[in-house]
C-alpha cells in the first residue's frame, strides 16, 4: 500500500479480499495523528443534547458549550431550550478554589429561570482533574428543585466519543423507570433508539411505523421529552439505530425492566425496509406484517424510477465513506450500490469489529477499509482508488472539495432527511447534483480519474 | 418565534453563562499558528479540543484544517503528558514533514501543569526535532482570558521561538495584523505595497484559509508567513502592533527580546483608525502617502457623504471580540450612528475603559465584557430598548429573526454566510464594503416592511 499510512496505524487500514479484512479498532488514537475522532464530552453531548425540555448545564470553561452550541441540526416539535447554550465558564480562581459551589448556583438560577423537566450536567476536563464533586451537586439541587439533576462522566480525557455515548447512556438510565404512565400503554408500543432527528428524520420514521399501527412511545433521544424517557420502561421494543451510542442503554433496559431490543437503520431502501419488518415480526401479528409491506411496496413503487434514472447516470461512480458510525458506513455501502456507485474506501471513527466484518462482506475485492482515519490516509487513498464521490462530516466536506470531488453530509449538517425511503431520495438527489454540478468543469487542475 | 427563551427581566446571574460572546484560547493559538508558512498546529490535550477547534474554523472559513492532537487518556492525565507530546512531535514530523509546529496547551493539560519549555527541550535533545525544523509553544489556559487571549499568546510564542536579534536594522517593518480574516492580512500587506513600504506580516493566513482550489488538497498550501520571514523581524526596524488585544503583548515581547520598538494602534476598520494606520506606516518608513490611497480614502468619505441620511442617529447593538468593537464602534460614531449595546465576553479593564471614551457622547450606551456578558444579555438589552442595526458574528441570527432586526455579520465565527474570507474589513476599502453592507441591511428591510405609500424607487 502507500507510505501515507503512519507506521503504528498499519493495523487499522486493510484491504479487503475474499469478503474478508482483518483490522485492527477501538484502539485509542495515536498521539500526533491528525484524527478526526472527538472526544467523551462530545460522545455525551450530541447523543442528550437533542432533549429538548431540558436544561443543558456545560461545567468547564466556555469554549466546550461554544463549540457544541447549537451545531447539530435536530429539530424540535416543541421546546427549543436544547438549543441555547449554558456554562459555568469556570475561571483560573474556579480552577484553584474548586468549581462546585459556582456550579450550584448557576443550577439554581438556570432551573428558576426555565422550569425545565431535568437538567443535565456535563462534567468536562478540568471538573476531572480538580475534582468538583458534581455528583453530590447533583442530587442535592435534584432534592432542592424536585426535578432530575443528572450528572453526565463526560470528561474529555476518560476515552473516546464511545465512552461518552456511554456516560450518556447512564445518565438516561438515571431516568428510565422514574414515572408511570397516565393512561395504558397500546400494546404495540416500541422506542426508537438512537434516532436525533435531524432535519426531522425521525417524523418520518414515525409516520412510517405509524401507518403500520405501531406506536412510539419514547423518542431517544431525538426530539425527545424528558417524561417520555421517564417512562419508557413500559414500550415493548427497543428498536435500535446508531448501535455505537445506544447499545448500552438497550442493555440496560434488557437487563433492568425485560425490554428486548432490535438493531436496525434507517439510511437507504433494504434497511429502512427491514426495519419495518423487524418490528412487525417481533410482534408476531400478521396484520402488521402485511401493513408493512404495502407500506414498503408503495414507498419502493413510488421511488424506484426515481433511483433508476439516477442510477442510469452514476453506475461506475467511485465513492470514499468515512463517518463517525460503522453501522452508517454499512447503510450507506448498500444505499451507493443502489445507485449504481461502488464503495472503495470504507471507514468510520469508531467502528468494532463486527461492523469491520459485516463492511468487508459488503464491499468489492480491493476496497480499503479504515478506522479512525486522518486527512493524509483519506486523501491519498481516495486519489489512488480514483473516488469521485466523498461521504463525510464537516471536516472532511472541504478537503473532498478541495480535490476536486463531490460530498454528501452524511452528519450534523445535512440540510435534508437522509433516513426513510423519503431520505433516499433525498440522498440520491444529494450525491447526484454533488457529482454533476458544472463546477468540475472549470476545474484546471482535475485529478486523474477526477468527475466529469 | 426562536428565542422565545430570553425575557425581558434582567436578573444577576454571575455564575452563568447563557450563550457565550466568546471560546477558549487554543482555537486561536491555532488559527495564530495557521498563519505561518508550513505549519502544523499541535493541541495538546484531549481529542476533542483538537475536533472542535477545526471544526469551527472549517465551518467559518470552509477549508480544510489540520492540527495535531496530543490525544490524552486518562493515563496522561494522571502521570503527565510528556510522552504523549514527545510521541506527537515524532508523529507528525516523520509522517506529515511541517517545517514547524506550534504546540498550544489546553485546560486539562495546564491545570496538569506539563511544562512545554522542559518537554520541548526534551524533544530536542532526544532527537526527535530534525535538523531545520522547528517547535515553538505557547500556554493558552482555557479557563484564561478568551480566543483572543490565545491568539495573542500564540503570536509572543512565535516571538519567543523564531526571531533573532540583530545589531542592524532593515527598512522592514513587522505588522502583527490581529486576529481579523485573511482577506484583511491580505489587504493591509497590498496597503503598505501600494506605500512602497517593505512589510512582514505575521501571522499571515492568507493563502492558507482562503487558498484556490487547485484539484488537490495540499497539507500546507502556498500561503503563511515564511519562517525565515519571522526569524529576520528581529532586524526590522519598527513593529506596529494592530488590535492592542491581539497584538500588543507579542510586539512587546519582539522589542524585550530584538530591541525592536513598536506602536499599538486600533485595528485599521472604518476612516479614522486607517489614517491612523496609514499615517503610521508613513511616519516609521519615511514614504509619503501615495495619491492612490488618499483616492480609496476619497471614495469612502464620498460615499458616507452621500448616504449620509440613513446614518444618522441609528441604534446599533454589537458584540464580538474587542479590537474590533473597539474599532468598529469608532466608526459608527463617525457616520453619525449609534452604538448602543456592545457585548465583548473577553474579559479586561483596557476594553472598558477605551469603550467609555468612544461612547462618551452616547450617554444611553451600555457596554460590558467579561464574565456574563453573553448573547443573552445583549438580547434582553435590545428586547428593553429596540435597535435598528445588529453587527456581529453568526450568534446574532437568533435575535435579528426574534426581533426582526436587520443585521450585518462581522466577527468570529461567520458559519452561515460567505464573503468574509474574500473581502477585507480593513483599510478604506474595507469600510467602503462594510458600509454598502450595512446600507443595504437597513435598505433591504425599508422595502420589505415600510407602508406601501413610503416605498421609494430611488433611495
Amino acid at each position: 500500500m502507500t507510505t501515507a499510512i503512519l507506521e503504528k496505524r498499519r493495523a487499522q487500514v486493510a484491504t479487503v479480499k475474499d469478503g474478508k479484512a482483518s483490522i485492527a479498532c477501538a484502539k485509542p488514537s495515536l498521539s500526533g495523528s491528525v484524527s478526526q475522532r472527538a472526544c467523551v464530552f462530545c460522545g455525551s453531548r450530541v447523543v442528550l443534547y437533542p432533549i429538548v425540555d431540558a436544561v443543558h448545564l456545560v461545567h468547564g470553561p466556555a469554549g466546550c458549550a461554544a463549540y457544541t452550541w447549537d451545531i447539530r441540526g435536530t429539530v424540535s416539535s416543541g421546546p427549543e431550550l436544547h438549543r441555547l447554550s449554558f456554562t459555568t465558564d469556570l475561571r483560573e480562581r474556579d480552577v484553584i478554589f474548586g468549581g462546585a459551589e459556582k456550579l450550584e448556583r448557576a443550577l439554581r438560577v438556570l432551573i428558576a429561570r426555565y422550569t425545565p423537566k431535568a437538567a443535565f450536567v456535563y462534567a468536562t476536563c478540568i471538573v476531572g482533574v480538580i475534582g468538583d464533586d458534581v455528583d453530590g451537586v447533583c442530587r442535592k439541587i435534584a432534592v432542592e428543585t424536585g426535578i432530575p439533576v443528572l450528572p453526565v462522566r463526560s470528561e474529555g480525557f476518560r476515552g473516546s466519543k464511545k465512552d461518552g455515548y456511554a456516560a450518556a447512556c447512564d445518565a438516561l438510565a438515571g431516568l428510565i423507570g422514574t414515572l408511570e404512565p397516565a393512561e395504558p400503554v397500546p400494546p404495540y408500543s416500541i422506542n426508537i433508539l438512537g434516532d436525533f432527528n435531524l432535519a426531522g428524520e425521525l417524523w418520518i420514521l414515525e409516520e412510517h411505523y405509524r401507518r403500520m399501527g405501531v406506536n412510539i412511545l419514547t423518542r431517544i433521544t431525538g426530539d425527545g421529552r424528558v417524561d417520555d424517557i421517564r417512562r419508557a420502561h413500559h414500550a415493548k421494543l427497543n428498536v435500535v439505530q446508531c448501535s455505537g451510542s445506544m447499545t448500552t442503554l438497550a442493555n440496560h433496559m434488557k437487563e433492568t425492566y425485560g425490554v428486548p431490543f432490535k438493531q436496525v437503520s434507517y439510511f437507504g431502501i433494504e434497511d429502512m425496509s427491514a426495519a419495518l419488518y423487524d418490528v412487525a415480526a417481533f410482534f408476531g401479528d400478521p396484520v402488521l406484517h402485511e401493513k408493512a409491506a404495502a407500506l414498503v411496496r408503495d414507498e419502493v413503487t413510488r421511488l424506484l424510477p426515481l433511483i433508476e434514472s439516477y442510477r442510469a447516470r452514476l453506475t461506475g461512480r467511485k465513492a470514499v465513506i468515512y463517518v463517525g458510525g460503522a453501522f452508517k458506513t454499512i447503510s450507506l455501502i448498500k444505499a451507493l450500490r443502489l445507485l449504481g456507485i461502488e464503495t472503495v474506501v470504507a471507514g468510520s471513527q469508531t467502528g468494532r469489529p463486527e461492523d469491520y466484518d459485516t463492511i468487508a462482506g459488503l464491499c468489492n475485492p480491493g476496497t480499503i477499509i479504515v478506522d479512525d482515519s486522518n486527512p493524509v490516509e483519506l486523501s491519498t487513498f481516495a486519489r489512488e482508488r480514483g473516488a469521485d464521490l466523498f461521504i463525510g462530516g464537516v471536516k472532511e466536506r472541504p478537503i473532498a472539495f478541495k480535490m476536486g470531488m463531490a460530498f454528501c453530509d452524511h452528519n450534523h449538517e445535512r440540510k435534508l432527511p437522509l433516513a426513510g425511503f423519503e431520505g433516499m431520495k433525498n440522498f440520491a438527489e444529494e450525491v447526484y447534483a454533488s457529482l454533476m454540478t458544472p463546477v468540475w468543469g472549470f476545474v484546471r487542475n482535475p485529478r486523474k480519474g477526477g468527475a466529469a | 418565534m426562536l428565542l422565545r427563551h430570553t425575557p425581558t427581566e434582567i436578573k444577576e446571574r454571575e455564575a452563568l453563562t447563557v450563550n457565550p460572546a466568546k471560546t477558549c484560547q487554543p482555537i486561536g493559538a491555532m488559527y495564530a499558528a495557521l498563519g505561518i508558512h508550513g505549519c502544523m498546529p499541535h493541541s495538546h490535550g484531549s481529542q476533542g479540543c483538537c475536533s472542535y477547534h477545526r471544526s469551527a474554523l472549517t465551518r467559518h472559513y470552509k477549508e480544510p484544517v489540520m492540527a495535531g492532537t496530543s490525544s490524552f487518556t486518562e493515563g496522561a492525565s494522571v502521570f503527565g503528558g510528556q510522552a504523549n507530546l514527545l510521541s506527537a512531535i515524532d508523529t507528525l514530523f516523520t509522517v506529515y514533514n511541517p517545517e514547524i509546529i506550534a504546540v498550544h496547551t489546553t485546560c486539562l493539560s495546564e491545570t496538569i501543569g506539563d511544562d512545554l519549555n522542559q518537554i520541548v527541550g526534551k524533544a530536542q535533545e532526544d532527537g526527535l526535532i530534525p535538523p531545520g525544523k522547528r517547535v515553538i509553544y505557547a500556554s493558552t489556559p482555557s479557563y484564561v482570558g478568551s480566543h483572543v487571549t490565545g491568539f495573542s499568546n500564540m503570536v509572543k510564542g512565535i516571538v519567543r521561538g523564531l526571531p533573532v536579534k540583530s545589531a542592524a536594522k532593515s527598512d522592514t517593518i513587522n505588522i502583527i495584523p490581529g486576529w481579523v480574516e485573511p482577506s484583511d492580512m491580505r489587504e493591509i500587506k497590498r496597503l503598505a505595497k501600494e506605500m512602497g513600504v517593505p512589510v512582514t506580516v505575521f501571522p499571515d493566513t492568507s493563502g492558507v484559509l482562503d487558498s484556490a482550489m487547485t484539484g488537490h488538497h495540499e497539507m500546507y498550501p502556498k500561503g503563511g508567513t515564511p519562517v525565515a520571514d519571522i526569524v529576520a523581524a528581529g532586524a526590522n526596524k519598527h513593529t506596529l502592533a494592530l488590535g492592542a488585544f491581539a497584538s500588543e503583548e507579542g510586539a512587546k515581547a519582539l522589542e524585550v527580546k530584538c530591541g525592536v520598538p513598536f506602536t499599538t494602534l486600533d485595528l485599521p476598520i472604518g476612516i479614522a483608525a486607517t489614517d491612523r494606520f496609514i499615517q503610521k506606516l508613513s511616519d516609521v518608513s519615511g514614504k509619503p502617502v501615495p495619491e492612490s490611497i488618499a483616492d480609496e480614502r476619497g471614495r469612502l468619505v464620498d460615499l458616507i457623504t452621500d448616504m449620509q441620511q440613513y446614518f444618522w442617529g441609528k441604534r446599533v447593538a454589537l458584540w464580538g471580540d474587542p479590537d474590533q468593537l473597539v474599532a468598529l464602534s469608532e466608526f459608527l460614531c463617525d457616520i453619525d450612528m449609534r452604538p448602543v449595546y456592545v457585548v465583548s465576553g473577553t474579559p479586561g479593564k483596557a476594553f472598558a475603559e477605551k469603550m467609555k471614551k468612544i461612547l462618551a457622547d452616547i450617554p444611553e450606551a451600555k457596554c460590558k465584557n467579561g464574565a456574563s456578558a453573553d448573547m443573552f444579555l445583549i438580547h434582553q438589552w435590545i428586547k428593553n430598548g429596540k435597535v435598528d442595526l445588529l453587527l456581529g458574528n453568526t450568534y446574532g441570527k437568533y435575535i435579528a429573526r426574534d426581533e426582526a432586526t436587520p443585521f450585518v455579520r462581522v466577527g468570529f465565527p461567520i458559519l452561515d454566510r460567505v464573503g468574509h474570507s474574500y473581502f477585507p474589513l480593513v483599510g478604506y476599502a474595507g469600510a467602503i464594503r462594510l458600509l454598502e453592507r450595512i446600507l443595504n441591511a437597513l435598505l433591504d428591510h425599508k422595502d420589505a416592511t415600510c407602508p406601501e405609500t413610503q416605498v421609494e424607487l430611488t433611495m
